[in-house]
């Protein structure tokens, strides 16, 4: 009953606080103060994320199931990064304190975390952000397939857009006077045309059906209709 | 003789002529300076009104404040106890007046400034500046409630009353008849297939943390997907990006299997935090996705980058995949690698259709009302913008302008 009555009022009354912060100047100190026990919340919560990792990997690598050699790498990384950020090991030196090492700078390239961070992380995260451009490459040629009207639209749209986007889009239509009859016949016209009225009108629909959405599932939540994040147990 | 006399004469008319020359280029003083706080706003904002004698011989108007009581015992602050506000046209001073804002808060108060003094001061044409006239303090007070706020607060009152009144409607026996949603008819063909294929299900909630609306909406129909595996006893996989999802996940889907009267079956270790780092997540994810091969993929929740490259990963692996999102540009991307995807509002609407319990129907009906009420907005707007270009200096202009005002635009 109660794993069921508390969470509920808590989020009813944390729901309507944050409405009401919307249109009274004089709550916006407790929405910060709402907002402020998700954070703690969500640092306690991080223990329990970083146990569940540690089970999971010491787990892998004591039962030597396939991968466990991933594993013991992801641990290896964890703990050193944990340990060289939380003792800030290497830290450069606080002017104003330089006696006192804990003062010092740990998230700066010179520093082992930030060194960590700058020339381990970033490019790791680079790369795989750059193979997105392959997987939108396989994405368009699956979806651009002229095999009904709905993407034979698509094409013709995505043909007037990529090509408006280069050079020959103003090498192929460019000669046409702007203040022509035929300045719709213009490359770079039609794409505004398409991205300013077809395709802001599609978005603006789907912007209001969402936002319709979030009202309604925020009113079920608050008003404890819907109860389905709750456990039954 | 008669010119030697004139010449002391002539002498005070000239010296006469110096000492009033620039006092004639001078404008007249700034007249009927006062300032007083905005009305319902936030505070830290204040009209500075004045009136200008004469419009012809005054070409700027310099409005300055004194300082705070902060301000004032500042390290290193200046000596002059006035802050230069602007320099604006002396016309701005007229009417409803010039609008100062980012007035510092009180050091006790947040909704109050201390009391501050304004003057101005006008520039004449040649450059001359007259001497400064005060108003009286002026302390810039938070209101309760935001007057610019008020379209919003109506329609948050309008679209909150037909979703309430539907959840009424229905609860008195009305009739709630909500059209078939295809992905959501399509979760227990997926769960069925990787049964099957003696495969896993995978669950994608997204990489926001609980409080963003789509984490809540997503978890809400893993509850659903877990049940079905749970009934067929099929494997999920649930990976997380946030301590806090993987912790609400484990909550759900203990749930969905006691609700499928399968709690033996309940793996708590199928449900894991990977990282908060997005392509850390992802690489976990897709690389998880190539060597296990999952038969049926979902993913709902709040996505960026990273949907299309676990989407495209699906597909390669030759997974059904169910896509929810309420991020409108990741949408094609979904709609493109995905088999069935829930746009926007369909996302929201899920938790409530697969409940099929009447209140939460209701709340969907409710919501319809809320778009029927927008549609007629963008018609009635459009109409008026289409009026008002017609004759753009007749009474269709300003109620053109009136109505865009009133939704912020």
């Amino acid at each position: 009953m109660l794993r069921r009555t508390i969470p509920m009022l808590i989020l009813a009354s944390a729901g309507l606080l944050l409405i009401v912060a919307k249109f009274s100047p004089f709550t916006v100190s407790w929405q910060e103060t709402v907002l402020g026990w998700f954070n703690i919340l969500a640092a306690v919560a991080f223990v329990l994320g970083a146990g569940n990792l540690l089970a999971v990997n010491l787990e892998q690598i004591s039962s030597r199931r396939p991968g466990w050699a991933y594993a013991a790498i992801t641990l290896f990384a964890f703990a050193v990064t944990l340990v060289v950020g939380m003792f800030k090991v290497g830290a450069v030196p606080n002017g104003m304190h330089p006696d006192i090492h804990l003062a010092g700078a740990h998230d700066v390239p010179q520093a082992p975390f930030g060194w960590i961070y700058d020339y381990m992380l970033v490019p790791l995260t680079s790369t795989m952000f750059a193979m997105l451009a392959f997987y939108v490459a396989s994405a368009a040629f699956r979806a651009f397939r002229a095999k009904n009207i709905e993407a034979i639209l698509l094409l013709g749209t995505a043909f007037i857009i990529l090509l408006s986007q280069t050079a020959a889009g103003m090498f192929l239509t460019g000669w046409i006077p702007e203040d022509s009859v035929f300045s719709f016949l213009r490359l770079d016209v039609m794409k505004r045309g398409i991205t300013e009225h077809v395709q802001t009108a599609g978005m603006r629909a789907i912007t209001i059906g969402i936002a319709l959405g979030v009202a309604a599932t925020s009113l079920r939540l608050i008003f404890g209709i819907d109860k389905s994040y709750l456990s039954k147990t | 003789m008669l010119r030697i006399r004139r010449v002391p004469a002539m002498l005070a008319a000239l010296l006469a002529l110096v000492a009033t020359a620039p006092l004639a280029a001078l404008p007249p003083d700034p007249v009927d300076v006062s300032a007083v706080d905005r009305p319902g706003d936030g505070g830290a904002a204040v009209f500075v009104r004045w009136r200008v004698p004469a419009p012809d011989e005054t070409a700027r108007a310099i409005v300055e404040r004194s300082r705070t009581v902060a301000e004032a015992t500042r390290e290193g602050a200046a000596e002059t106890p006035w802050i230069l506000v602007a320099e604006v046209d002396p016309l701005l001073g007229q009417g409803d007046g010039y609008l100062v804002t980012g007035i510092p808060n009180s050091k006790g108060d947040r909704h109050a400034s201390d009391e501050i003094v304004f003057r101005v001061a006008f520039i004449g044409t040649d450059g001359e500046r007259t001497p400064a006239v005060e108003a009286a303090p002026v302390v810039a007070r938070a209101n309760a409630f935001l007057l610019d706020k008020i379209p919003l607060a109506i329609v948050c009152v309008v679209v909150s009353a037909s979703v309430l009144a539907w959840i009424l409607l229905s609860r008195a026996g009305w009739s709630v008849k909500i059209r078939r949603i295809a992905a959501l008819e399509a979760i227990d063909e997926a769960v069925g297939r990787a049964t099957e294929m003696g495969r896993s299900v995978l669950f994608v909630p997204g990489i926001q943390d609980m409080n963003d609306i789509q984490t809540v909406a997503g978890v809400t129909i893993l509850g659903r997907v877990a049940k079905t595996a749970a009934e067929y006893d099929a494997k999920l996989e649930v990976p997380t990006a946030r301590s806090i999802v993987m912790t609400a996940a484990r909550e759900t889907v203990q749930s969905a299997h006691f609700a499928a009267g399968r709690p033996e079956t309940y793996d708590e270790s199928s449900i894991r935090y990977i990282t908060d780092e997005q392509f850390g997540y992802v690489a976990y994810v897709a690389g998880r996705m190539v060597r296990e091969k999952p038969a049926a993929c979902f993913y709902m929740g709040a996505f960026y980058a990273e949907s299309l490259v676990l989407a495209e990963n699906g597909n390669a692996i030759g997974a059904i995949q169910v896509a929810g999102t309420a991020e409108a540009s990741q949408l094609p991307f979904f709609v493109a690698a995905c088999d069935y995807t829930l746009i926007g509002e369909e996302f929201y609407a899920a938790s409530a259709y697969l409940s099929g319990e009447r209140d939460q129907l209701g709340s969907i009906k409710g919501q319809d009302l809320g778009k029927l009420f927008a549609a007629g907005a963008i018609i009635v707007g459009a109409i008026l913008a289409t009026l008002a270009s017609l004759s753009p200096s007749g009474p269709m202009a300003g109620a053109s302008t009136a109505f865009r005002a009133f939704f912020g635009g």
